[in-house]
């Protein structure tokens, strides 16, 4: 009897197995394969006109870093790669505190109303995601131009007499993906907060807690799932952001992945292009890993 | 100070909820004195008010008219974490991502106590509900009834000079709610601080307060010890919302009470003239032979028994209908036919007379 029954179960994982395993292929194939491209062109070296080389180097990476002077062929820092990627780290981390500290009363405020209200409100919130991101990104290119709404406007009020010279900085390009990424904050806020048990806010004043040790000690930690779900959610397309940077930004102003595009563009250097990729993917991961660890270790201290 | 007497005052307070337009009074003017170190109930239907009462009193809303003072000072508009108030909630509303041990200090800590303070005042307060052996745990991994003595001990640990419980114990079970019942006398006791306790339960009132204050339709109705609202309701919803009675429409003459026309019953206060409508309990009837001086007739219905005595149904001949409840007998014969007629008896003193 056992024996039978142990066998049976046995077939059946084979036969789920087997029956998943065509899109675990497509699965390997899509996702796992492109990173092992990646991972070798990363080791090989820049062909003349792009494309690449079948010789081992490990130049890509080093560049990553470094410059070969052009003169005596020392390595010296790149400092242009490094104010790109302080500034994507810098920009993606802002990005993420502004778009909590909008997206949090935002998300509150939802998620305290009637509930037949819900809906709408988030209705709301979803709909910049049917108009293309180029679409969007381009109107907020046209709202601060020099010549834009919000210039005229300050102008007309008699706010400023010049205009601000908004677009092609990075403000600009932290407006613009605060602008892009906040429902991907709201959403999962307001997730974890219409989850929130409110009897407990009532629970916190009556033991003394201010408005201010309410929110810190209670609201906060009861929620954090929904924080750290926001935080990725915005961080992480924002370290690779593209589209916002390239046109808020300039064609100087740029970001990780805009100067991973230009290595497969103009400059003609897929392997170096391999390398920033496979190294974001890395520090992503990395990152990833110790927030949520650092995020979940004082559970229960609050 | 306030005196002893009055260590909390509810002034004619009341409570409006809805648009200006749409009022709706959950409070109509309830006015009531709490002494110092009392257990005090209020105790009345769903929906009369209690937890409206309770929150004024926390805090949680505030009063469209009237006062609340607590030890001579009014703090009716103070907000929650500004009175030495503190609340056992319905649903308990422990923090669930604090340990047993946090959730009871967290009132100390908001008042700024040293952590040396707060370690001790914590164990303290886990011996006194029995929980020290748990206080590490997560409040989600706990029973219900663990809950509960959690949530007592995190109201208590600040030292209150009041406790406010919203029906505590209504989601436990019969046998843990007994339990409490007692835990909660002793624990009040032990501490000597003023509870104020909601029910809808009359037993769980009579049994564990010093005075109870019974509600209605947003109003107080009767404030007394157990035995006076038992013994002596002044209306006939006290009078029939705690315990059971018999009401009997009666004629007044003469300072006397005059029941189906036959028998006359000496009335303490009674007013001039007029209908009156009487309580008796049915434990105080007496069934008598029929004729009996002092009796009234009545016609045996069924009757119900209940092993240590009997509820008999009978008919005024009124039509009132009432009830006698009778001990049963050591040689378990049966109660009297149905149809039988037989005379009611019973002492003056057990007759109340009641506002309609
Ligand atoms: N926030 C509120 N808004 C509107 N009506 C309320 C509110 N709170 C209570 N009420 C009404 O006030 C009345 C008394 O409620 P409550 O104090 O909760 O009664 P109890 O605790 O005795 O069951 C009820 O009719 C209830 O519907
Ligand atoms: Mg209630």
């Amino acid at each position: 009897m056992r024996e039978t029954e142990a066998t049976r179960e046995a077939a059946q994982v084979r036969r789920n197995w087997l029956l998943s395993l065509p899109a675990l292929l497509l699965l390997a194939a899509g996702a796992i394969g492109p990173l092992f491209i990646m991972l070798i062109y990363s080791f090989l070296t820049p062909g003349k006109y792009g494309n690449v080389e079948w010789i081992f180097s490990l130049d890509a990476w080093r560049g990553i870093l470094f410059t070969r002077d052009i003169f005596d062929e020392t390595l010296k820092l790149a400092d242009a790669h490094l104010t790109i990627f302080w500034r994507s780290v810098r920009l993606s981390f802002l990005t993420t505190v502004f778009t909590f500290v909008v997206g949090f009363p935002t998300a509150w405020f939802i998620a305290t109303r009637p509930p037949r209200w819900r809906a709408f409100w988030l209705f709301l919130i979803t709909i910049p995601f049917w108009t293309n991101l180029l679409i969007r990104t381009f109107a907020i290119n046209q709202i601060i131009r020099n010549e834009g709404f919000l210039n005229t406007f300050l102008i007309k009020i008699g706010v400023i007499s010049e205009p601000l010279n908004l677009l092609y900085t990075d403000l600009a390009v932290f407006l613009g993906m605060t602008y892009v990424y906040l429902p991907l904050m709201v959403l999962p806020l307001y997730a974890a907060i219409e989850r929130f048990d409110h009897r407990l806010l009532e629970a916190g004043y009556d033991l003394y807690a201010s408005r201010l040790a309410v929110l810190r000690r209670i609201i906060f930690p009861t929620v954090k799932p929904g924080i750290i779900a926001g935080s990725i959610l915005v961080f992480i397309p924002s370290l690779g952001a593209y589209v916002t940077p390239r046109i808020l930004g300039g064609g100087r102003n740029m970001m990780i992945g805009n100067f991973i595009d230009l290595q497969f563009g103009q400059g003609r250097n897929w392997p170096l292009g391999a390398s920033l990729s496979v190294m974001l993917l890395v520090v992503v991961t990395a990152a990833l890993l110790i927030y949520v660890r650092f995020a979940n270790r004082d559970r229960g201290h609050g | 100070m306030g005196s002893d007497d009055g260590f909390i005052e509810i002034i004619d307070v009341t409570k409006a909820f809805g648009p200006a337009d749409r009022r709706v009074y959950a409070l109509g003017g309830v006015a009531a004195t709490i002494r110092r170190g009392e257990f005090f109930t209020l105790l009345g239907p769903s929906g009369c008010g209690k937890t409206t009462l309770l929150r004024l009193i926390a805090g949680f809303e505030l009063p469209t008219s009237g006062e609340i003072r607590l030890d001579g000072q009014e703090i009716g508009h103070l907000p929650p974490f500004r009175r030495p108030v503190n609340t056992v909630f319905q649903n308990y509303a422990l923090f669930p991502h604090m340990t047993v041990a946090q959730n009871i200090g967290f009132g100390l800590e908001m008042l700024g106590k040293p952590k040396a303070d707060i370690a001790a005042t914590v164990e303290r307060m886990l011996a006194l509900v029995k929980m020290t052996d748990l206080a590490g745990r997560r409040t989600d991994q706990l029973s219900g009834g663990q809950q509960q003595r959690v949530a007592l001990a995190r109201a208590l640990a600040p030292q209150p000079k009041v406790l406010l419980l919203d029906e505590p114990l209504s989601a436990l079970d019969l046998k843990l709610r007994k339990e409490m019942q007692v835990e909660l006398k002793r624990i009040q006791l032990e501490t000597g601080i003023t509870f104020i306790f909601v029910t809808h339960d009359q037993e769980e009132a009579l049994t564990m307060s010093d005075r109870i204050a019974v509600m209605s339709g947003g109003k107080i109705l009767q404030i007394g010890t157990p035995r006076e609202i038992y013994a002596h309701p002044t209306n006939r919803f006290v009078a029939d919302f705690i315990g059971e009675t018999n009401f009997i429409r009666a004629r007044v003459q003469g300072g006397k009470a005059i029941v189906g026309g036959e028998v006359e019953v000496p009335l303490p206060a009674a007013p001039a003239q007029g209908e009156v409508t009487l309580a008796i309990r049915p434990e105080h009837l007496r069934l008598v032979a029929k004729g009996t001086a002092g009796a009234l007739t009545a016609t045996v219905g069924d009757a119900v028994y209940f092993g240590t005595d009997s509820h008999v149904h009978l008919t005024l001949g009124d039509g009132t209908g009432i009830v006698v409840r009778q001990q049963t007998d050591p040689d378990g014969r049966e109660g009297p036919a149905p149809g039988s007629v037989l005379g009611v008896s019973f002492p003056p003193a057990a007759v109340q007379v009641l506002e309609d």
